[in-house]
């Protein structure tokens, strides 16, 4: 008897090894096949279309930053366009004021914006709600008019005019398919940290203070300090994509980052899945091509027709499309293992 | 001392607008806990049906009783159909249906009534008074926000309607409870601030000229205004209003650098915020543990 | 072999080398051209708050539907890819990429804004498609030597207020001036020509400026505080909406300055009506083109060809908006190009035809303005005569005046 059972515990034991075994390596299966399909793509498309998938890359990293902030950490920001030109500025003075190349922008880009979100978020302590949403509203209203105000650094209602990067001659690429793979690279960067931080011990007081936070506080999660950080993780996200569309753009104004551009953050956040990773690339997509669609179906009233798209998907998927399909994904696959383990344990 | 009391007083009139389509923000705030991103725009759409109606040749007046009524139902029937679904939704998506809302009546606006300006009557003479710090007009629309202040006060304080809609929007389960139909008092609650903006709306189009985008930057200080003065509180709201009012106008004045005018002026709104949190007179939310 | 068949070789040999000849010359066709059709491109913010600019956009695609009902050029219809930019530049950039490498259009035109067009400058010049006749009062347009595919149109914004500060130079020399401008290129090139115009007095003579954003809601606080600096003379470089809340305020305020007012917002039915016209009397401004509303033009058969043409092709168009006459000649200025041109349908071949247009009189362009081009001047219209409001309509007064130079 005695036997039996320990087979029958350690056949289920190792059927569930097996399992994790081939979950794990299914994923990362997956996800290499994707990143080697993201990779070629650009040398299948057209020159127009790899311009757009970097824009799509570019709106993902951003929104992924608004996800940390407003999906996991329950601040709601409608001032991410304002980080957005931050990080996109930095890097087009960088560039064209003091010669710095392209590739040494980011970091600095990414600083400072890690820096202003900081700044921002120790004040934002104090807000919450539709007060949150005011100041950081504020935010987004003064980036054009500070811009425009100090012309020496930014150029201001002209602009900056910058030479796109150049790929390095050995590699025989065009420059849209050179700044695709960077692009490319930084989204993987950034889901890579964003995924590390979210499933560790920041990200799970992250969650704990957007759901409970007098209970996080209570078990000694320094709120103040994981809020700030927060904000700051989430503007450096947002920064990084801000300089990488100064990249890919060739060209910033204070015309480009008008109060439109978080909302639309906002929009793409909601779409694809406000507290996921994989909604960010939903929510990137939307921006770039539902408008486009939009104008395709109606010349006439085209913003209506993508409030009606944000209508159809709020209503079908209030969660965001990640965040419906994932609980549904997640449920199949454990029936299937269950139903797998069960299996397993009549034969053993 | 002239011109400062000519900013002061021009910032009321401006400030009055605010505090208008502040009042119909914090309505829909009480009743319904969301930000109605939508409001200037169901305003502005109102004040075309009202622009319709007189150029069809009826008086202002009975263009307007119509238009307050049309937008009334409207507002209803918006809250029923559309806000409705995602009423148990994570409050973003509310937000995002709101923000859709902006979109669709901003657009539909343009389409029919295309972007350019058009005049708007006003049912007040345009005459300067006070020795021309202020004209009779803009001391009109401040009467009428008001008014609706007054109006709204003594609804909430003193008919049942007003008292289930306040028991609906602090506690709907004990509401229900009670017998009160929460879904009926919530899409009231969007009636009446409907019918609010519309008025807001109509006030204000002979002032700003009446185009799709009249809104666009007086739904930005509205805002600003009710939280300034507690978005839960309609006299905060105006008051709220009407101090972004005067204040935007004595920095654009006082400030070397007028084109930081709205920077700073959103930076003294934001610090007034940082000592008072929850606006000057709104009520702080106790959560209870 | 005889004479005669040597004759009737040689001719014979000639007549397939003139026939080749002209088969070859028969369309030659760059991205864009073909027997059957010509294809533009052109972006308008068709939403936002420059969304009033968007009657341009739809006057053009009334042109070109009305062009190629009539036969098209040379037999081969305009096919207009009009897109809504919203004014936003990276918005820009993404639908002229697409215009340019995935609908293949041939040149691009009249697309409208600063910002926008600056961010496409650089592509559209590399790339060699023409961006022709950009919907810009900008200066930086007339610079054919660092971007020769580049090319505006309208009398630009300081050539405009050149125009303002040597008459008011030359007239009120002791002026007190106040300015108030929008707050990006548009109302800042103001400042800028003002200036020029007024020269070496300009800091003596303007006392006083104020700025402000589109997403302002009124002005009036700018106006009252203009007034208080004790300025005779106002110049408001505002978009329609703003002026004409500017001229409502300074006449109610009770300051009478000495009035000029941006070109850009002459509109009698969009701005001076909604001021209240007699508010707006003695108002001073330039103009090139006649005011739909202008009682002068109402007989003449220009007027009537373009009131025939709104009527028939841009019914959803409004009558006293000037953006339609804008539209109207914009129009035609590229249709005159695009006939010059032959069956030469190249890239290249636009723009030498756009760089030598001589002395083209538009009919909707005031008596005595012209477009004309050359090789190394890319403003096509840089005059402009000076109109003072009197109530009903605008009274053109003085000469054509050239705002080039300084």
């Amino acid at each position: 008897m005695e036997k039996g059972s320990a087979a029958v515990a350690r056949t289920a034991v190792n059927v569930g090894r097996t399992d994790t075994m081939t979950a794990s390596t299914w994923r990362w299966l997956a996800t290499a096949v994707a990143i080697a399909i993201a990779a070629a793509l650009p040398f299948w498309l057209r020159n127009y279309h790899v311009f757009e998938l970097t824009m799509v890359m570019i709106y993902a990293i951003a929104v992924l930053g608004l996800n940390i902030l407003t999906g996991f950490n329950g601040q709601i920001s409608l001032g991410h366009g304002g980080f957005f030109a931050a990080g996109a500025y930095t890097a087009a003075i960088l560039m064209h004021r003091y010669g710095v190349p392209y590739w040494a922008t980011l970091a600095p880009a990414g600083l400072i914006c890690f820096v202003l979100g900081v700044l921002f978020g120790l004040p934002a302590l104090r807000f919450e709600g539709p007060y949150l949403a005011l100041v950081t509203l504020a935010m987004a209203l003064a980036t054009p008019q500070l811009l425009k105000y100090f012309d020496t650094w930014t150029g201001g209602q002209q602009g900056i005019n910058l030479v796109k990067p150049m790929p390095p001659a050995a590699l025989g690429l065009n420059q849209d398919r050179w700044i695709y793979l960077i692009a490319l690279l930084a989204l993987l960067i950034a889901i890579r940290v964003a995924a590390n931080m979210l499933n560790g011990r920041t990200g799970r007081a992250w969650v704990a203070i957007r759901d409970h936070p007098i209970a996080a506080a209570a078990m000694g999660i320094d709120t103040a300090r994981y809020k700030t950080l927060a904000f700051g993780t989430s503007t450096l996200f947002t920064g990084v994509a801000g300089a990488l569309s100064a990249f890919a753009v060739g060209y910033v104004s204070p015309e480009s980052y008008s109060l439109f551009l978080s909302v639309s953050f906002l929009v793409g956040s909601a779409v694809g899945g406000i507290s996921t990773i994989g909604g960010a690339i939903v929510g990137g997509f939307f921006i770039q091509f539902v408008p486009n669609f939009a104008n395709d179906i109606s010349d006439a009233a085209p913003w209506a027709i993508y409030g009606l798209a944000m209508l159809v998907c709020m209503y079908t998927m209030p969660h965001g499309v990640v965040g419906t399909i994932k609980p549904v994904l997640m449920h199949l696959v454990q029936r299937a293992a269950a139903a797998r383990g069960n299996r397993a344990q009549r034969s053993g | 001392m002239h011109e400062l009391l000519q900013q002061v007083f021009s910032g009321l009139a401006a400030g009055s607008i605010y505090a208008s389509v502040a009042l119909a923000l914090v309505m829909i705030y009480r009743s319904t806990d969301l930000v109605n991103f939508a409001q200037g725009e169901m305003a502005m759409f109102s004040t075309y049906i009202a622009w319709t109606l007189v150029n069809a040749g009826l008086p202002f007046w009975g263009a307007f009783a119509i238009t307050l009524v049309v937008s009334f139902l409207g507002g209803m029937l918006i809250e029923r159909a559309l806000i409705r679904p995602v009423e148990n939704a994570p409050v973003l998506a509310a937000v995002v249906v709101t923000i859709a809302l902006l979109l669709i009546f901003n657009s539909v606006a343009g389409w029919i009534y295309s972007y350019t300006v058009q005049d708007f009557p006003s049912p007040f003479p345009d005459r300067p008074v006070f020795g021309a710090l202020i004209t009779t007009r803009d001391l009109g629309v401040i009467a009428v926000t008001l008014i609706m202040l007054l109006l709204l006060f003594l609804f909430f304080r003193f008919t049942s309607t007003g008292l289930a809609m306040r028991a609906a929007a602090q506690n709907p389960a004990s509401a229900r409870l009670c017998g009160i139909r929460v879904g009926h008092m919530l899409a009231i609650g969007w009636g009446l601030a409907a019918a609010i903006g519309a008025t807001a709306g109509i006030m204000v189009a002979p002032v700003l000229f009446l185009d799709p985008n009249m809104m666009g930057g007086v739904l930005l200080y509205a805002f600003a205004g009710a939280l300034l003065g507690g978005i839960t509180s309609p006299v905060g709201a105006v008051i709220g209003g009407l101090v972004v009012g005067v204040t935007e106008n004595l920095v654009g004045t006082y400030l070397i650098a007028s084109q930081l005018k709205l920077t700073v002026a959103l930076a003294l709104i934001v610090l007034v915020l940082v000592f008072k949190p929850n606006g000057l007179f709104g009520t702080a939310i106790v959560r209870r543990v | 072999m005889s004479p005669r068949t040597l004759t009737s070789w040689t001719l014979s040999a000639a007549g397939l080398l003139l026939a080749g000849g002209l088969a070859y010359a028969a369309g030659q066709y760059g991205p864009g051209a073909s027997d059957a059709e010509i294809k533009l491109g052109n972006t308008m913010p068709y939403s936002g708050p420059a969304s009033a600019y968007g009657a341009i956009g739809k006057a053009e695609v009334a042109y070109f539907n009305m062009i190629n009902e009539q036969g098209g050029i040379n037999g081969r219809r305009i096919n207009f890819i009009t897109r809504d930019d919203g004014y936003s530049p990276p918005k820009t950039v993404e639908l002229v990429r697409k215009m340019v490498e995935e609908d293949q259009v041939l040149a691009l035109f009249n697309t409208l804004g600063t910002p926008p067009n600056t961010a496409i400058q650089a592509y559209a010049n590399d790339n060699k498609v023409p961006q022709l006749f950009v919907a810009t009062g900008a200066d930086k347009w007339n610079d054919p030597k660092n971007h020769p595919w580049t090319m505006g149109w309208q009398p630009s914004y300081r050539i405009e207020a050149r125009i303002y500060g040597r008459y008011i130079l030359a007239n009120q020399p002791n002026a007190k001036i106040a300015v108030i401008y929008q707050n990006d290129d548009f109302g800042k090139d103001y400042l800028t020509g003002l200036r020029e115009g007024l020269g070496a007095k300009a800091d003596t003579m303007i006392v006083a400026t104020k700025t402000y954003e589109t997403t302002d809601p009124t002005v009036d606080s700018q106006i009252v505080s203009l007034q208080g600096s004790g300025a005779d003379t106002l110049l408001t470089a505002a978009t329609p909406k703003f002026a004409a809340q500017a001229i409502r305020k300074v006449f109610d305020i009770g300051w009478k300055p000495n009035h000029f007012l941006t070109n850009v917002s002459i509109s009698v039915g969009a701005v001076m009506k909604p001021a209240g016209p007699e508010k707006g009397v003695g108002i001073i401004s330039a103009g090139y083109l006649k005011e739909p509303t202008d009682p002068q033009w109402a007989n003449t058969p220009e007027y009537e060809e373009w009131l025939e043409w709104m009527k028939k092709y841009n019914s959803a168009g409004n009558l006293a908006d000037g953006n339609n006459v804008y539209g109207y000649s914009a129009a035609q200025t590229m249709v005159a190009v695009l006939r010059g041109c032959g069956d030469n349908l190249t890239r290249e071949n636009v723009m030498k035809q756009a760089a030598s247009i001589h002395d083209l009189k538009l009919p909707m362009l005031l008596p005595g303005i012209a477009v004309s081009t050359s090789a190394t001047d890319f403003a096509p219209i840089d005059q402009m005569q000076l109109e003072k409001f009197d109530g009903t309509t605008w009274q053109l007064f003085g000469d054509v005046l050239s705002g080039s130079g300084s």
